[in-house]
């Protein structure tokens, strides 16, 4: 083992876990809160609403990430430069970026999966909850904001908390739009050193390590609301 | 005695409703003066809940008129023949003004006691939080359970959780009081404490209206009881006459079979 490249090439790999991060970041708080609406419009009574929130959660969640990613970095992103008014604005030194795309491409991908589970958490939070709501008198966006919803969430936490690490396992499909996020950085040292393993190695560690970080987050936002008594074992 | 001009806190005609083509109610009234306690009986699937919560409108009716507290309930008469609320703003803050206490109390799990009987008069009334709050820890403590406050719906018994159910109700200082079996989700040895709340409410002079089928209970605390069979009165008036002379026969049998 040959870890002595770590230092030379500390600077790659900081700003490529770095990277990791922020695409994580982005893509679960954005997605999520996409995945609100998508998850709400699924279960009201608007049918146009409806129709459109499906077909995305289907052709999301149908197709491979990766033709997603190409489809908006090399479609959408030859297109951006034809808006007019666009290549002026402040916007596009950020979107003209790999990352930008990249970014979007994991947000619109994770939204999709979130809504489907919020969906179904939606539709699992107990109907008497709803109607104590409606029979003190409140309206249909009070009882989504202060009953529905985080009754859902609290519901679907347990599955976020494994969404949110598949996300973390999806990002190094950033590489193949020219994003150098800490996969990115381990192939670089690996073609620059020739050594395989060890970079491979030293990546996983960050990737275990990460995980093992949302999964006690996760835990511990499950115990400030003890919605049932725990089980001891 | 009753003030025979006041304005009835509730006064409720002529209510249909069916599902699909099973006519669950048909034509039902009920006036309830102040301090009236009205308990509807019958056997099960004769209609009793899907009255009370036409009353609350949790149900939406075919056709009846509504007046609670004197405020008539605007309908509008829709392509289907069958009535829609016109205003679904009057539904809400009618809606506002009754409390209902369900079978399975239906207590908000993510919420603490306290913040469940703070939820109604903070977010839907207005009412400033700290004054909110002060008024539902009396109510508490009248429920007896002002040392559960902060604890969360699943960690209280079922008699717990429907005296804090209870207790959400009355925060929103209704002007009417609606029960659906109360104590039928309950282990026979919490009935007790559950049924002493609201005879508790009756004796302050409380309007209410409870589905039940405690019948001594009802017989106790009532002005009026109503005896629903298939959708329809059978016989209506006050307990004694009701548990002690039925006219109706159907209403005799139900009562005698209740009464062992
Ligand atoms: N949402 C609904 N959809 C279809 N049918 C319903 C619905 N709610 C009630 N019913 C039917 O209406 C009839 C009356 O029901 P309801 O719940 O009012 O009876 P109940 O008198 O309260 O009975 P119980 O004593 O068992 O509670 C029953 O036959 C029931 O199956
Ligand atoms: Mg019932």
């Amino acid at each position: 083992m040959e870890f002595g490249w770590v230092l030379e090439y500390r600077d790659l790999l900081l700003h490529g876990a770095f990277l990791t991060c922020v695409l994580l970041v982005i893509s679960v708080v954005f997605g999520f809160s996409l995945a609100i609406i998508l998850a709400v419009s699924q279960v009201g009574d608007n049918a146009i609403v409806r129709w459109i929130s499906r077909g995305y959660c289907t052709f999301f969640r149908g197709t491979p990430l990766l033709i997603q990613l190409w489809l908006i970095y090399y479609g959408l992103g030859s297109y951006l430069p034809y808006i007019p008014g666009l290549r002026a604005s402040f916007l596009w030194p950020v979107m003209r970026e790999g990352l930008f795309f990249a970014a979007l491409a994991l947000t619109l991908n994770f939204a999709a999966y979130q809504g489907e589970i919020l969906r179904g958490a939606m539709l699992a939070v107990p109907k008497g909850e709803l109607e104590a709501a409606r029979a003190v008198g409140m309206s249909a966006r009070m009882i989504l904001r202060r009953i529905w919803l985080p009754r859902a969430i609290r519901i679907g936490l347990p599955t976020f908390a494994g969404e949110v690490i598949l996300q973390l396992k999806a990002t190094p499909i950033v590489f193949s739009v020219t994003v150098m996020d800490l996969y990115g950085a381990a192939y670089k040292i690996r073609q620059d050193t020739l050594l395989i393993y060890e970079p491979l190695l030293l990546v996983t560690l960050f990737y275990v390590g990460l995980t093992f970080a949302i999964t006690q987050a996760f835990q511990k936002l499950e115990k400030t609301v003890p919605v049932q008594r725990q089980h001891s074992i | 005695m009753r003030n025979e001009t006041s304005t009835p806190a509730l006064l409720v005609k002529n209510v249909h409703k069916s599902f699909g083509n099973h006519e669950v109610l048909k034509g039902i009234s009920l006036a309830a003066e102040k301090g009236d306690v009205v308990s509807i009986i019958g056997s099960s699937g004769s209609g009793k809940s899907t009255f009370l919560r036409c009353i609350n409108f949790l149900e939406i009716p075919d056709r009846g008129t509504f007046q609670i507290n004197g405020e008539e309930v605007a309908f509008r008469t829709g392509r289907d023949g069958k009535c829609h609320p016109a205003n679904w703003r009057q539904i809400e803050r009618l809606r506002s003004g009754l409390g209902m206490v369900f079978q399975s109390f239906n207590l908000w799990p993510h919420m603490t006691i306290l913040q469940n009987v703070i939820e109604a008069p903070v977010h839907v009334l207005g009412v400033d939080r700290n004054v909110a709050i002060e008024k539902a820890e009396a109510l508490l403590a009248k429920v007896g359970l002002y040392d559960k406050k902060d604890a969360y719906p699943a960690f209280l018994s079922g008699g717990q959780q429907q005296r804090a159910s209870i207790a959400r109700a009355l925060c929103v200082d209704p002007s009417v009081m609606l029960f659906d079996e109360p104590t039928s989700a309950l282990d026979p040895e919490l009935v007790g404490e559950v049924l002493k709340v609201i005879r508790g409410l009756a004796e302050e002079g409380r309007t209410m209206v409870l589905v039940t089928h405690e019948m001594k209970f009802a017989r106790d605390v009532s002005t009026r009881v109503m005896f629903l069979h298939r959708g329809q009165v059978e016989e209506v008036g006050p307990p004694a006459q009701v548990f002690g002379a039925p006219t109706s026969a159907r209403c005799k049998e139900f009562v005698a079979a209740g009464s062992h």
